[in-house]
């Protein structure tokens, strides 16, 4: 590799195998999805369940809203899925080629999109579905108008999916 | 960070917040004050409360109804509410709705040792009491002839032990040492429960902020005002004002001086919020003034409950039961003494 000097820390990055990173991209796709999902229905479960004790109505129409936040990890796992059968096996010798290295940074990449997407989208839909809960129980004719803003709030969500799969679709490693 | 409260907020209080608002849902509407007003006597009030969230607590009163059953029996609703809440909470939730008991703790002291003054029975008093502000030595409070006597027995062990730094002294306990004492022991008070408002920062400073600044600037105009003619100095009134507030301090300085209720309008027309207030009364009228800041007072805490995420819906609730709870005493005194002409004069109404 003429690009990098030995002994830099450029040269350092490129002797990492891409597998570590595509390995972390996966990881970091379903992880941090699970967590921004995870976090989200609790932020709106806790609210769902106080309200619903003055006002019991609501239990069953405000479950939509930690279904949407649920449907943040769904799109975790699928793009981890997804990502992992990207993965193939090099010969030594191909290792640290530039195209080998494109595929491994391109998973990598492709798993940070979707994780942090899902991350912030399921904190979004959960403290909107929180609102939703409690505007519900005082009001019922605010329920449908506030879920149009937690639909925006979810496609979010799909926007790194889409993005992801882009990204993965072009993690192509050298052929043997 | 405030901004960000939304995303840790529920873990240890949003089940509370709920429960909260829902209370809030149950408070009377005007179209419920408006039956009330109807009412011919004590048991319509009865059967229209019964309606309402207060069914519960009223439906086994026996049929001839006094006005103190009513209004014990909805505040024992309030307690229970309270209570629910506090077993709850964590810290620092827990701190903060403790504080929201000193205030009535600090009135059962003073009806105590007011009543003790002129010679009641104890056992009397503790039943007028507060349930709010109970606490476990309050019956010893009729042994104390002084304030340091009364600090040493049994504030020292209350939670209002670090509020008696100001006001500790050996005169003997007379009705204006009294009232002295009452609003010194409010005022630190006041300041104490600002404070902590302000280190748990976020949307609970701010909005707490606005709503005990408020208190802070009233009561320093009902101390004005009450204290106009009496022989208090004006150093002895300006240091009875709290540290923080709209009128702190160049309010408090022009307050201090004056010598009627017109004076005090001039100062407080200088404020834009407290003008809107003053205006609404014309000159020489001071008993509509009481009912000006309780609306004002209404208003406010109304408006806390917009935000979500943050320890002052539950002042703001418990404020506005006991609001409710005037009220209702209001009502019922005025169907029970024939004079529902005058109903409307100190009803506030919520929403």
């Amino acid at each position: 590799m003429s690009m990098v000097d030995a002994s830099s820390w450029g040269a350092a990055l490129v002797r990492i195998s891409p597998y570590t990173f595509s390995a972390i991209g996966i990881a970091i796709s379903i992880g941090v999805s699970v967590l921004g999902a995870a976090w989200g229905i609790y932020i709106t479960g806790s609210s769902l369940i106080g309200a619903a004790i003055e006002a019991p109505r609501i239990t069953s129409k405000n479950l939509i809203s930690v279904i949407f936040c649920e449907a943040v990890a769904i799109y975790g796992v699928i793009v981890a899925i997804i990502l992992q059968t990207k993965l193939e096996s090099v010969p030594t010798s191909k290792m640290y080629d530039a195209e080998s290295l494109r595929a491994g940074y391109a998973i990598f990449a492709s798993g940070i999109i979707v994780g942090f997407a899902n991350l912030v989208c399921g904190l979004c839909v959960g403290i909107i579905g929180s609102s939703c809960a409690l505007s519900d129980a005082q009001n019922s004719t605010l329920f449908v108008k506030i879920l149009v803003i937690e639909i925006f709030g979810s496609a979010l969500g799909l926007f790194g999916v889409i993005v992801g799969i882009i990204m993965s679709a072009q993690a192509t490693w050298p052929t043997k | 960070m405030y901004g960000f409260e939304a995303l840790t907020f529920n873990i240890h209080s949003g089940y509370l917040e709920a429960i909260v608002r829902g209370h809030r849902a149950g408070l009377l509407t005007t179209a419920d004050y408006n039956n009330l007003c109807q009412c011919e006597n004590l048991d319509d009030i009865k059967m229209h409360l019964s309606a309402t969230k207060y069914g519960s607590y009223l439906q086994n009163e026996p049929s001839p109804l006094h006005t103190t059953t009513i209004v014990e029996k909805c505040t024992l609703k309030l307690v229970d509410d309270y209570k629910h809440m506090i077993c709850q909470a964590t810290e620092p939730m827990s701190t903060f709705l403790e504080y929201i008991r000193y205030g009535h703790m600090i009135d059962n002291v003073v009806l105590i040792v007011t009543g003790t003054l002129h010679e009641r029975d104890v056992q009397e008093l503790i039943e007028k009491c507060h349930p709010l502000g109970m606490f476990d030595s309050i019956a010893t409070l009729a042994v104390a002839q002084n304030m340091r006597e009364l600090y040493r027995l049994v504030l020292v062990d209350t939670p209002l032990a670090p509020y008696f730094s100001e006001c500790l002294t050996s005169e003997d306990l007379d009705d204006m040492n009294i009232e002295i004492m009452r609003n010194t022991l409010y005022k630190a008070y006041l300041e104490d429960f600002y404070k902590f408002c302000q280190k748990l920062g976020g949307a609970t400073a701010e909005i707490m902020s606005d709503l005990l600044a408020f208190e802070a600037d009233r009561r320093a105009v009902n101390i004005t005002i009450n204290s106009i003619g009496t022989e208090l100095t004006r150093e002895d009134r300006k240091k009875l004002y709290s540290n923080f507030g709209l009128l702190y301090p160049y309010g408090h300085e022009e307050l201090a001086i004056c010598e009627d209720i017109d004076q005090v309008r001039g100062v407080m027309e200088k404020y834009p919020p407290y003008q809107a207030i003053f205006s609404k009364m014309s000159y020489g009228e001071s008993q509509m003034l009481d009912k000006a800041f309780y609306e004002e007072e209404v208003r406010r805490l109304c408006l806390a409950f917009e935000q979500q995420f943050h320890y002052a819906v539950f002042f703001a609730y418990m404020r506005l039961r006991e609001q409710e709870i005037r009220n209702l005493m209001w009502i019922s005194e005025c169907v029970a003494q024939n004079q529902k002409s005058r109903i409307h004069d100190s009803v506030v109404y919520m929403f």
